[in-house]
């Protein structure tokens, strides 16, 4: 066991995933040690998923090196998928099944007593609050429930590795907060977490560290703050302007801070003291509809990095 | 706690069937009556007499149904064909579901499943479910009267063997449909024309000559034709031989091209 707690538990070199002639994971490299949570970051096509499925040895790995839990996923998938825990980024419950039967057949699954799963899904039930409705059937339930059930039943084997894929995409806030709640709990106990979002709120709140995908590459890692101060500026003046005056300020942004961003929607003002940049820009005569400072965030990074906003 | 993974496939068939396995087992026993009533008795009782009167005199009727009433001649011959059928409608929509719809099977996946234990549980419970099916049948058979003597019995294990050669080149060619549109042909232009023509309702010596030795060649036809003559004790060994050999074979190719449909689909 000191071994493990030393040497990565997931291993990528030049990790390559292709369909055909399209090439969904470009040559990754990366690392995840024991008791990490791990993110990637990216939009909708960027390799996350194909990255995850790799990882979770139900995808074969086209090229390059994978090592997970120290085995290697050509040759021992069956031996290391007993040892993870899933969630897809599609619910794969089984909706003619009841909450708790849905979680028993899956302890079966992993070849696991049933004295053991009886025990264990009453805990489970219970850690995602749906002991209440542990009878009814999956259709029942609404989307945070599925999703919280899908939580407890790719934990019913104990997994050291749990394997996230977007886990709270369509969620309401609510919804989401108790996945997050549910998620840091379990980091805490030990559990290594790996998780694909194009949420930053979600990699700020979840991930100890993460790389910032796009177009099957990895384009930047570190921790969420290395992140922010390598690749932004501390502060951000947000400006939303009045319905085609956007367009005809030309210059009279130029130089209010590092660097200026135009959205379609509103203009971005990387500034180490976004107040002073409002200042500039008020004597400077601009009156927009809108201005606010904030701090930096992820979605900053990945517009810096990227050049696109993470959610289109 | 060592259970092989694909019985744990099966269990979990097993529990979806316990939720419906009452209705299943009422509509397995309705099927035959239906059939058997409407067919065996009533058509029967139509072809019969025109067997005794008009065929006797021209020497067909009786002697192409085997000297036995056209009840006793249909029933081997649609517990055959109801296998098949029954394997057609659990070998594909089901496979749909676990693949595009509930994926299911993809839930099974990250686990220490592999895909031939999915396909293997699968095609294990589809037998059971042909054994049940095939079982109830038998019983409506003795019910009817519509038996030969005892040996009939060898007719349920024969029907399982009928539905395992359909099961397993269906379930292939299900792995490999985007959605279900695919079924309806399957139906329409195989296993419907094969239910009327393979012997089934009349000794394929009765179809245009043109068109026997197709009729001969269909799986339906072979397997018929073993339930049958195992059922009326007509049975000779290199005939059963052949069926058995023609059937085995189907499922045993199935399962390998099964195999490579369920990879191709499910291990991207």
């Amino acid at each position: 066991m000191l071994e493990t707690s030393t040497a990565p538990l997931i291993r990528a070199r030049a990790l390559t995933k292709r369909f055909g002639a399209f090439t969904a994971v470009d040559a990754i490299d990366f690392d995840v040690a024991p008791g990490e949570a791990f993110g990637f970051l990216g939009p909708n096509g960027a390799g996350k998923t194909s990255a995850m499925r790799m990882i979770g040895c139900v995808s074969p790995v086209s090229g390059g090196e994978l090592s997970v839990l120290g085995m290697d996923p050509r040759a021992d998938g069956p031996r290391i998928r007993a040892r993870l825990g899933v969630v897809p980024q599609q619910d794969t419950l089984d909706m003619e099944l009841t909450v708790s039967e849905n979680l028993s057949i899956y302890g079966r699954y992993f070849g696991l007593p049933r004295s053991l799963i009886r025990e264990r899904v009453a805990d489970l039930l219970d850690f995602v609050q749906l002991s209440e409705r542990a009878r009814d059937r999956v259709e029942s339930l609404s989307g945070g429930m599925k999703r919280r059930l899908t939580i407890a039943r790719s934990l019913i084997n104990e997994p050291e590795l749990l394997l996230l894929d977007e886990p709270t995409t369509g969620l309401d806030p609510q919804a989401r907060h108790l996945l997050w709640d549910r998620l840091y709990r379990l980091k805490q106990k030990g559990v290594t977490l790996v998780l694909t979002t194009h949420y930053m709120d979600e990699a700020e709140q979840l991930c100890d560290r993460l790389v910032v995908m796009d177009k099957a590459r990895i384009v930047a890692v570190g921790s969420p703050r290395q992140l922010i101060e390598q690749h932004s500026s501390r502060e951000v003046l947000e400006m939303r302007f009045p319905v085609g005056v956007q367009e005809t300020l030309d210059g009279a942004l130029d130089g209010l801070g590092e660097r200026v961003e135009r959205l379609p929607d509103r203009v971005l003002v990387y500034a180490d003291d976004g107040d002073a940049a409002a200042m500039a820009a008020h004597e400077r005569g601009l009156r927009p509809e809108m201005s606010l400072v904030r701090r930096s965030s992820l979605e900053d990074v990945f517009l810096r990095l990227t050049g696109r906003s993470l959610v289109d | 706690m060592l259970m092989p993974p694909a019985l744990r496939v099966l269990e979990h068939e097993l529990l979806l069937y316990r939720r419906v396995w009452r209705g299943s087992i009422v509509s397995s026993f309705l099927n035959p009556v239906l059939f058997l009533a409407a067919m065996g008795l009533g058509l029967g009782s139509y072809v019969s007499q025109n067997a005794s009167t008009a065929g006797a005199a021209t020497g067909g009727g009786a002697a192409a149904l085997g000297g036995v009433s056209y009840l006793v001649f249909i029933a081997p011959g649609l517990l055959a064909a109801t296998a098949m059928q029954a394997a057609a409608g659990e070998s594909t929509f089901p496979i749909m579901g676990g693949i595009v719809w509930d994926r299911t099977f993809l839930g099974m996946l990250t686990t220490p499943i592999r895909v031939l234990d999915v396909l293997l549980g699968k095609v294990a419970y589809i037998t059971i479910r042909l054994a049940l099916v095939s079982g109830v049948f038998f019983v409506v058979m003795l019910i009817f009267g519509a038996t030969h003597g005892l040996q009939a019995i060898l007719a349920v294990p024969s029907a399982i063997l009928t539905g395992l050669a359909f099961t397993t080149p269906i379930v292939a060619y299900s792995a490999t449909q985007k959605d279900a549109n695919g079924f309806s042909a399957l139906f329409r232009f195989g296993v419907i024309p094969l239910f009327l023509f393979s012997g089934t309702f009349f000794p394929i010596g009765q179809l245009p000559t043109i068109l026997q030795p197709l009729a001969v060649i269909t799986p339906l036809w072979h397997g018929v034709d073993l339930c049958r003559t195992l059922a009326l004790g007509t049975a000779d060994a290199p005939g059963v031989l052949i069926h058995v050999g023609y059937l085995g074979a189907m499922a045993v190719f199935g399962l390998a091209l099964a195999n490579r449909t369920f990879r191709r689909r499910l291990e991207l």
